[in-house]
């Protein structure tokens, strides 16, 4: 059972770098797990803390402000390279519920989706607002697919009508899929007949 | 008359168990599902407390690969030193198979390796398949045709449970890659050329189909390797029309059809090929004649140059970003620039032909010294046939590392790492920052590009020494 996601406000935290992959978001070296939870502390590890382990402090996370954020803005690209779901996982628990961008990676969508960290594409002018006014508090709203700005601005953003259905409502797609599994033995069934 | 079909299409479209509306996306059906230690605990978990079966035992195949440490010496010692939760991690990939009946290639079987490379080599992998895995490079697979993408764990438990995902239908995109290669040039530079080209996000939301007549001279190995990185372009999968190189990659491979039935197959996979008119939403040509060795300089595979260039200007602040991150300043020549890492390695180039790529570099030759030269093959296999033709020795004498298999230094989450600041030329398909080791700056490349660096101590264009070993042969 996913929470269901209707509307989220809060402040953004601004991350204006582009092409952030998966292994910047948990580093390999935390996959050794075999639970989804307690990942949010190793978020963005490396860019948290030095090798010696000390925060720093030039990383937004870090800065006053950062807490109790739930909507990340990135660049361009988010979420590239290694498929690992560790990587919403991580985000999720460490408070985050959606990540804005101008374009998120296929795999990482996915995975956020199926988990209820809704990934939001916008165009790149409303982005280039949000990045320049980091911490602005602001609204998304997916029963209209609006996100909410300051001063009336606004941008709308397109979700896949199905996973925005089971976020809406909380819903876990598997089990529409398990009541295909007729359709899915009849499947198997011509299948076995054409080999 | 149908309307002509791109070769996704067709594999596509036999796929489909439901077809998507707008309302809902397909039920897609998956011939053969791939599972690793990484990315499954958590799905069979979810099965078991959803009191759910694995649906077809019989179309999984489990490997251990990311954590299994790969060094002789820890094999030697009984894997004694192996990390506690990596341990835990394998042990529990044992019971999940165990209990559910899925076939699996474990630490002690003769058939375990990084598991791109083992779904080839079985005959696991064939044309028309769709193939997922719980790894982005899946994509690998495509090379015979098959549609074969990277899922998450949560799809991972779908597929478990059903043997099907739920996807809305990918645009397409057909990469064209004309011209013959030049000496000392191979398929990785090849799709390094092309990430440089279209973008690390120039595929996303589609599959690449590779055709031309460069791909159509490329071995089964070679188109590995180009599909192999497809998802560093971003693309969903990549794919190549299976041909006579692939029928004859396949057959005898022990989980390939035997017989009548292989017959019957091939019969079926000629049909796989894109129709001509077939539509894709996008294209490219790419005229490969001209292209050098490539190697990254910076953190994300599409910052690529060739050996022979300098180090481009930055074009914003993701580039001064990740030149400051590899220490390298823009202007100046990448070869020559001083190594202490190579690793030879991965389900980009861990095959047998990838270590004789090597093996013809590093014969006779010498490591440089302060360079440690890892080489790890792709698969227990392809270990005991590189064995079996002596190329151990040749990276032994050359003063190499010979590893057992595993992912290794690709991902770093098995032990072996590179320390921080140290440069790596890597045949691997990754330069994110710290993919390598924390801190440490990889430089993606052929395994020719990566022998001859060994050799050199730096960043070497393989082909003087490839010319030279020719002159004295
Ligand atoms: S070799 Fe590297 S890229 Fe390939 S499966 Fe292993 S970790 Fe992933």
């Amino acid at each position: 059972m996913i929470e269901p996601f209707t509307v989220l406000s809060s402040r953004t935290v601004v991350l204006p770098v582009d092409n952030i992959d998966t292994d910047q978001i948990i580093p390999a070296r935390f996959l050794t797990t075999t639970q989804r939870d307690g990942l949010g502390r190793h978020l963005f590890a490396d860019w948290r803390r030095d090798a010696a382990n000390r925060p720093r402090e030039d990383f937004v996370l870090n800065r006053p402000g950062a807490e109790g954020a739930r909507i990340l803005v990135a660049g361009r690209n988010f979420g590239c390279g290694s498929s690992r779901e560790h990587a919403p996982w991580a985000l999720l628990d460490y408070g985050f519920r959606a990540v804005i961008s101008t374009e998120i990676a296929d795999i990482f969508r996915s995975n956020a989706l199926r988990n209820g960290l809704l990934p939001v594409v916008i165009d790149a002018d409303s982005h280039a607002w949000l990045l320049a006014h980091p911490g602005a508090e602001i609204g998304i709203d997916l029963r209209d697919c609006t996100v909410r700005m300051a001063a009336g601005r606004e941008a709308g953003f397109e979700v896949e009508p199905f996973a925005r259905h089971c976020l809406l409502n909380g819903i876990d797609p598997l089990g529409w899929l398990l009541s295909q599994v007729p359709a899915i033995q009849a499947y198997e069934d011509r299948a076995a007949c054409r080999a | 008359m149908t309307a002509p079909r791109t070769l996704f299409r067709k594999v596509w479209d036999r796929h489909v168990v439901v077809p998507e509306t707008a309302a809902t996306p397909a039920v897609l059906y998956i011939d053969l599902h791939l599972v690793h230690e990484v990315t499954s605990p958590q799905a069979f978990a979810a099965l078991r407390e959803r009191g759910l079966k694995v649906r077809r035992p019989d179309r999984t195949l489990a490997t251990v690969d990311h954590s299994v440490p790969t060094a002789e010496a820890s094999w030697a010692s009984g894997l004694g030193e192996m990390d506690h939760a990596a341990r835990y991690q394998v042990r529990t990939l044992g019971e999940n198979c165990g209990r559910s009946g899925v076939r699996l290639f474990g630490v002690n079987s003769a058939r375990r390796g990084i598991v791109h490379v083992i779904g080839p080599e079985q005959g696991a992998t064939q044309p028309g398949m769709t193939i997922v895995c719980g790894d982005s490079h899946t994509t690998t697979h495509g090379a015979f045709g098959a549609l074969a993408f990277g899922i998450g764990t949560t799809e991972v438990g779908h597929v478990l449970a059903t043997q099907c995902l739920l996807q809305r239908l990918p645009r397409t995109l057909l990469v064209e890659l004309e011209g013959r290669l030049g000496p000392g040039v191979t398929a990785k530079d090849v799709i390094l050329g092309v990430i440089g080209r279209i973008g690390v996000d120039g595929g996303t939301g589609h599959v690449i189909e590779f055709r031309g007549e460069a791909v159509s001279a490329m071995s089964m190995e070679e188109r590995m390797t180009l599909c192999n990185m497809a998802i560093e372009a971003g693309a969903r999968a990549g794919m190549v029309a299976p041909d006579e190189t692939t029928f004859e990659y396949l057959a005898g491979r022990p989980m390939a059809p035997q017989g009548e039935a292989w017959e019957r197959a091939v019969v079926e996979w000629r049909e796989l090929n894109s129709d001509p008119g077939a539509e894709y939403d996008r294209s490219v040509t790419i005229d490969v004649g001209a292209l050098e060795p490539q190697v990254t300089w910076g953190t994300d595979p599409g910052m690529v140059m060739p050996v022979s260039g300098r180090i481009p200007a930055p074009a914003g602040a993701g580039h001064r970003k990740a030149l400051d991150y590899m220490g390298l300043s823009a202007g100046a020549a990448i070869a020559g620039q001083p190594v202490q890492v190579v690793f030879i390695g991965s389900c980009t180039n861990s095959r047998l032909s990838d270590l004789r790529a090597a093996a013809a570099v590093l014969r006779g030759r010498r490591v440089a010294p302060g360079v440690r030269a890892m080489i790890v093959p792709g698969s227990q296999q392809v270990r005991a046939a590189a064995e079996a033709e002596g190329l151990d020795r040749v990276f032994r004498d050359a003063g190499a590392e010979w590893h057992q298999s595993g992912c290794s230094l690709c991902i770093a989450m098995n032990g072996d790492r590179a320390a921080a600041g140290q440069y790596v030329v890597s045949t691997s398909n990754r330069n994110f920052e710290g993919r390598q080791g924390q801190g440490a700056r990889t430089l993606l490349a052929s395994p020719l590009t990566a022998a001859a660096s060994a050799i050199t101590g730096k960043v070497a264009d393989p082909r003087p020494l490839l010319e030279e070993g020719r002159r004295i042969a």
